[in-house]
């Protein structure tokens, strides 16, 4: 039954990308889908592009079996899109063009800027595909019963075919189809728990109360320790506003405008979907109950579907499946898009050719670095397979949220920043994040067998943010340049009106 | 008021609004991780059976987010608009 919901959405979703195919002939349509997507779409598409199975999945699975401690990430996975329409979107669509390294190199020595942004944009990239990789890879074996390794060489391939023939234009409606079925999904869903009592969410949580006690509906042991609380949440809400293949979605609409409206779309429906977490998590809890949960998977992740199996038989089991499987196809898609422009873009044509590329270069060495990703993509999820992946997605979001956030944000607001600083940052946020990662519990004691870690905190962001942000001023500060201020005011009239002013 | 002194006081109008809008999303969120970190029997405190402070704080965080992007799009069609149709004009 999975496997027939999944044929379906297989085949709805090739067919898109042949349709698409023949619309993208040029780089912008590869990179940008010709700037033809409405605000409507991109909100769909950029809420398809964030909400992963980690949110559905892993969320339904930790409150399905902690309770309230689940619903911090809930909030957590929400609070980075306010910031992301309030300081970037308008700006990074009237300054750049396919990627945020665009908006950074506008006012500085592009060469150098690049690198470092392209540096950033991968290693982001990186560690968020190999985390929905092996997710991809386990939850394919658990629903469909494949082998470990076939279900990731599947999703790779899968993957490149949208990006490589469609582009953007495939990704983004790939993106549609699917968020419109992960929010038909958890809406049924939801709807069949809240059938059970009353249709009133409280009842369900006082059942969850009765059954489990009071402590699953306050914050438990998950958030010992405040400042490790307070690191995840920076990672969280500044994350979101570095992350490539989100920002780079605010490129394919016609103007800011449209820009600003998709987010506040994309805000309501990421938004409804997390407060489904609520019911859908407590709704496992109840009645499918935690100890049957980490039966079938120690970490939970089959709280949804196992839901789905109880409340509506086989065929729910099926859809459900089917309509995470096809999240994480959407998702790594995005990424692979955005990590093949930081290669051909910023690295290839505006590095190695020094903005001069020979015609049609620009797509052929896209298109070769999708297939590149792809591949890649593929060999990580095999090889990092049985590793913990919560921990690679939160990584992923310290690097986006220390190594390109601060660089960007800097670059638009602040007339000072240089050359140097804006590097330097960009650096200073990637390898600070890295290093300490790897001192981190999470590597030394839970990875490594070690008694005691360097680091205390699992998560960075704490120190790295604010880091980037220091290093980033101190340097433009100790060798102003006067060209990059000059640069900022003459862009001042593009940041509002946008590239035809 | 010439042209560029147009543009430089709406970049500034505009920097400002989203500099306090960020600063409140900043606070709800950051209020909500400090009260689970250090009020945790506040949180525990059940207003009706079921409805937890904590659970229902969680769910204000998520609407109120979604309010401030509201009130942001609302402000900004209206208002930043116009100054730009002007400015273009």
């Amino acid at each position: 039954m999975a496997l027939l919901f999944f044929f379906i959405f297989i085949a709805l979703t090739l067919g898109i990308t042949a349709w698409a195919a023949r619309r993208t002939r040029t780089t912008e349509h590869f990179y940008a889908a010709g700037r033809s997507v409405t605000a409507g779409q991109n909100g769909l598409a950029l809420a398809g592009d964030y909400m992963s199975a980690a949110s559905f999945l892993g969320i339904a699975g930790l409150v399905s079996t902690t309770g309230f401690d689940g619903l911090i990430y809930s909030t957590g996975w929400l609070v980075g899109w306010p910031i992301v329409l309030f300081l970037i979107a308008e700006p990074l669509r009237n300054l750049g063009r396919y990627t945020f390294a665009d908006v950074v190199a506008l006012r500085f020595r592009p060469v150098p800027v690049r690198v470092a942004a392209a540096i950033g944009t991968l290693a982001t990239v990186t560690f968020y595909l190999i985390a929905q990789m092996v997710g991809a890879g386990s939850l394919i074996r658990m629903l469909f019963g494949i082998p470990f390794e076939a279900a990731v060489v599947v999703t790779g391939a899968v993957m490149i075919v949208y990006v490589l023939f469609g582009g953007m234009l495939a990704t983004t409606w790939v993106q549609i189809v699917k968020a419109a079925l992960l929010l038909a999904g958890a809406t049924l869903l939801g709807v069949l728990v809240l059938a059970r009592f009353h249709f009133d969410p409280t009842a369900l949580f006082a059942a969850a109360a009765e059954r489990y006690g009071d402590a699953v509906l306050a914050p438990g042991k998950l958030v010992s320790s405040p400042l490790e609380a307070i690191s995840l949440g920076l990672a969280l809400m500044f994350g979101t506003a570095g992350l490539p293949h989100i920002l780079m979605r605010f490129y394919t609409v016609p103007e800011a405008r449209a820009a600003r409206t998709s987010v506040f779309y994309a805000t309501g429906l990421i938004g409804y979907f997390y407060l489904m977490t609520f019911v859908l998590g407590f709704g496992a809890m109840v009645l499918v109950g935690p100890d049957a949960i980490r039966a079938a998977d120690p970490g939970g992740n089959m709280a949804a579907p196992l839901l789905a199996e109880l409340l509506g038989g086989e065929a729910f089991l099926g859809f459900i499946s089917a309509v995470a499987f096809a999240t994480i196809l959407a998702v790594v898609a995005g990424l692979t898009l955005s990590g093949a422009a930081a290669i051909s873009h910023d690295l290839w044509v505006n590095v190695v050719r020094r903005g001069v590329p020979e015609s049609d270069e620009e797509l052929r060495v896209a298109k070769l670095a999708t297939i590149a990703l792809g591949v890649l993509a593929i060999v990580l999820g095999i090889s990092f397979k049985g590793q913990n992946v919560a921990f690679m997605v939160a990584l992923a979001f310290a690097i986006a949220a220390s190594a390109n956030f601060p660089a960007l944000l800097l670059a638009i607001y602040w007339s000072r920043l240089t050359t140097h600083g804006a590097v330097a940052s960009m650096l200073t946020g990637t390898v600070s994040t890295l290093l300490l990662i790897w001192l981190s519990p999470t590597i030394q004691v839970d990875m490594l067998g070690r008694d005691t870690a360097w680091f205390p905190l699992k998560n960075p962001a704490l120190v790295t943010i604010p880091l980037a942000f220091a290093v980033g001023i101190v340097v433009s500060l100790l060798a102003p340049e006067p060209e990059a201020a000059a640069r900022h005011r003459q862009l001042a009239r593009q940041m509002l009106l946008g590239p035809d002013a | 008021m010439n042209r560029d002194e147009e543009i430089a006081a709406l970049t500034r109008t505009r920097a400002r609004v989203a500099g306090a809008l960020t600063a409140v999303a900043i606070v709800i969120y950051f209020g909500f991780i400090l009260l689970i970190a250090y009020a945790k029997p506040l949180l525990a405190v059940q207003l009706r059976p079921g409805l937890s402070v904590g659970i229902l704080l969680g769910a204000l965080v998520i609407v109120g987010s979604w309010l401030l992007t509201l009130g942001y799009v609302r402000w900004a069609n209206r208002y930043v608009d116009a100054a730009l149709d002007a400015l273009r004009k």
